[in-house]
């Protein structure tokens, strides 16, 4: 089992009620780097990640974490092992400030009775603000109602969140569906950025031109099969487009 | 701009033009009667809100105003020792919170109808603890503590201001009000960051059920007669109250201050209809235009705030995107 992998499947196969999602997939990630997950609307990108983010289990097959096997039983096992996943509708409350957003369910806290407490609303502050700056997202303050971000604003808050609870990898679902095309670029940006910083991304889209600039290695999924993993400078936009297109 | 700010600049008019249309409005003396009754009203209402922030509603604290107090007298007038009494008449506003909450959370109905079946309930439950004709007062039960006229203000004053404190910590500064906050802004996406949405519902709603019953307990003691009628109508006026305070109906927005100016307010529109000679039936008239008025301008204030970051965000951005139409320029003329 090699280190410089950081997440390793091997035949993995998932039903749905009778429906082969996943067919015999194995798949492999270098540590730091992004791989671009790409597929048509039902070739099986979901489902791959709902079991490596633990929210499913696999019919057979095993996954290995920085070389060792690992079997989730819930989203919290992943996260509390650094795989943080973000869902296309991010997990952000739109009333609330961003550094509360950041720390929903991990507060910072003092005078503590069991795991209620104060929070430290200065120090969750300067600590959402060095997490904002850490992906190079400059917002004025803080305490800045998230609905008042743009869509590729509100996809760095939830990253700078993964960061700073330390993920190691993030598993980034469509992250920029929806978005206009300088949100986009946003998006790709801190994608971009994470790679410097040690953090492992997949990134799943159906749309090639947005994760081809990025990512470094390109695995295309179709009818629940691998049907093609290959590094970027191996293979061209045209390839990937007519292995998306033709299967 | 924050919605109670809003509230706080209608309550400065409105107080305003009372005091101009009567100048006795704002003497000590009609302080002192308003601040007299309006603690119980506040502390109903900061418990409504704080149960709305998390998403939900109790049309049942009307009822739970008047069950928990007769709970208590009868207790007493059966040889139970008042302190004792006490407790066990605030235990069951505690119990009505925890039933309404089961039965929203575990039948996944919403509170409004869940409440509403228990607002009949408790009411039925009051009348009939009366027996036929209201208890008299047992003047063994401590009363003077809770409702104690000092000078201007009753001891009930202090003790509104002890539960504002409290829950206004709890709200604003303890991650139980991030989580209460988090449960009505977004269920689902608060429970994917692990937080515990139904137990944080079921809190509120026990709290609000307990808040509910120490205000009622407070109004007893101050009139000194248990009256099943109590508390009539009262859920809407907390509601009433809390909409005034900028809470939102649809959780997730609202603050204790709030909450109470909005209560405030509404004991003050009362008084001053009256000590304007206008006729009292009035009152209920000015209740709904204030509702509606107040919600009205809560909505443009925010609306507004919101219109102006956009504004400045848009042209940010106008700014950013002219720089680097020029970087470009720049470098193809290279």
């Amino acid at each position: 089992m090699s280190s410089e992998n950081i997440i390793e499947c091997k035949d993995l196969n998932k039903y749905y009620s009778g429906v082969h999602a996943l067919k015999n997939l194995s798949l492999k990630i270098k540590k730091d780097t992004v791989v671009g997950l790409i597929g048509d609307n039902g070739a099986g990108k979901s489902t791959l990640i709902k079991i490596l983010s633990g929210a499913h289990a696999p019919d057979s097959g095993h996954i290995y974490f920085e070389g060792n096997e690992v079997k989730f039983k819930s989203t919290k096992e992943a996260m509390n092992l650094g795989i943080e996943t973000i869902y296309q509708y991010s997990a952000l409350i739109p009333q609330m400030s961003i550094a509360r957003n950041i720390f929903i369910g991990r507060e910072q806290t003092t005078f503590s009775l069991g795991s209620i407490g104060l929070m430290k609303s200065k120090s969750m502050d300067k600590a959402a603000m060095e997490a904002l700056n850490d992906v190079e997202l400059h917002l004025r303050s803080p305490e800045t109602p998230v609905n008042q971000l743009s869509g590729g604003e509100r996809q760095g808050v939830v990253i700078a969140r993964a960061m700073y609870f330390k993920s190691k990898v993030l598993i980034l679902d469509e992250p920029t569906n929806h978005l206009s095309v300088k949100e986009t670029n946003k998006v790709l940006r801190f994608v971009e950025g994470l790679k410097k910083q040690g953090v492992t991304s997949i990134f799943i889209t159906h749309n090639l031109s947005h994760v081809y600039p990025i990512a470094d290695h390109l695995c295309v999924m179709a009818r629940g099969e691998k049907i093609a993993d290959l590094a970027k400078e191996d293979t061209n936009i045209d390839e990937l487009t007519d292995l998306l297109v033709n299967g | 701009m924050r919605p109670e700010i809003s509230t706080f600049i209608m309550f400065v008019v409105i107080m305003t033009a009372f005091f101009i249309a009567n100048d006795k409005f704002l003497s000590p003396r009609n302080i002192r009667i308003v601040m007299g009754i309006t603690p119980e009203y506040i502390i109903v209402a900061i418990g409504i809100a704080i149960l709305m922030i998390s998403g939900e509603f109790d049309l049942s604290v009307g009822s739970v105003f008047a069950l928990v107090p007769m709970t208590m007298v009868q207790l007493v007038h059966q040889g139970i020792p008042p302190w004792f009494a006490i407790a066990l008449g605030l235990s069951i506003g505690i119990a009505v919170g925890f039933v309404n909450g089961f039965i929203t959370i575990r039948f996944g109905i919403p509170s409004f109808i869940a409440t509403l079946g228990m607002l009949y309930i408790a009411r039925s439950l009051t009348t009939v603890a009366t027996g036929g004709f209201p208890p008299p007062f047992p003047h063994s039960l401590p009363n003077e503590l809770f409702v104690f006229q000092f000078e201007v203000f009753r001891a009930s004053l202090f003790w509104m201001l002890g539960v504002a404190f409290v829950a206004g910590i709890m709200l604003h500064r303890s991650n139980l009000g991030n989580w209460i906050y988090s449960t009505g802004g977004d269920t689902g996406a608060a429970s994917s960051m692990g937080i515990k949405t139904n137990n944080v519902k079921m809190f509120c709603f026990i709290l609000c059920g307990f808040l509910a019953g120490f205000a009622g307990m407070i109004q007893t003691f101050r009139i000194e007669a248990p009256l099943p009628s109590q508390g009539y109508l009262l859920e809407l006026e907390s509601i009433a109250a809390a909409v005034i305070g900028g809470v939102s109906l649809f959780g997730g927005v609202g603050t204790i201050f709030g909450a109470a100016i909005g209560a405030i307010l509404i004991r003050f529109l009362e008084s001053g209809i009256i000590m304007a000679r206008i006729d009292a039936e009035w009152f209920r008239a000015g209740l709904g235009s204030l509702i509606i008025i107040s919600v009205v301008f809560n909505t443009w204030v925010v609306r507004r705030g919101e219109n102006m970051v956009h504004k400045n965000q848009a042209e940010e951005n106008e700014i950013d995107s002219k720089k680097n139409t020029q970087k470009s320029e720049g470098e193809t003329n290279e």
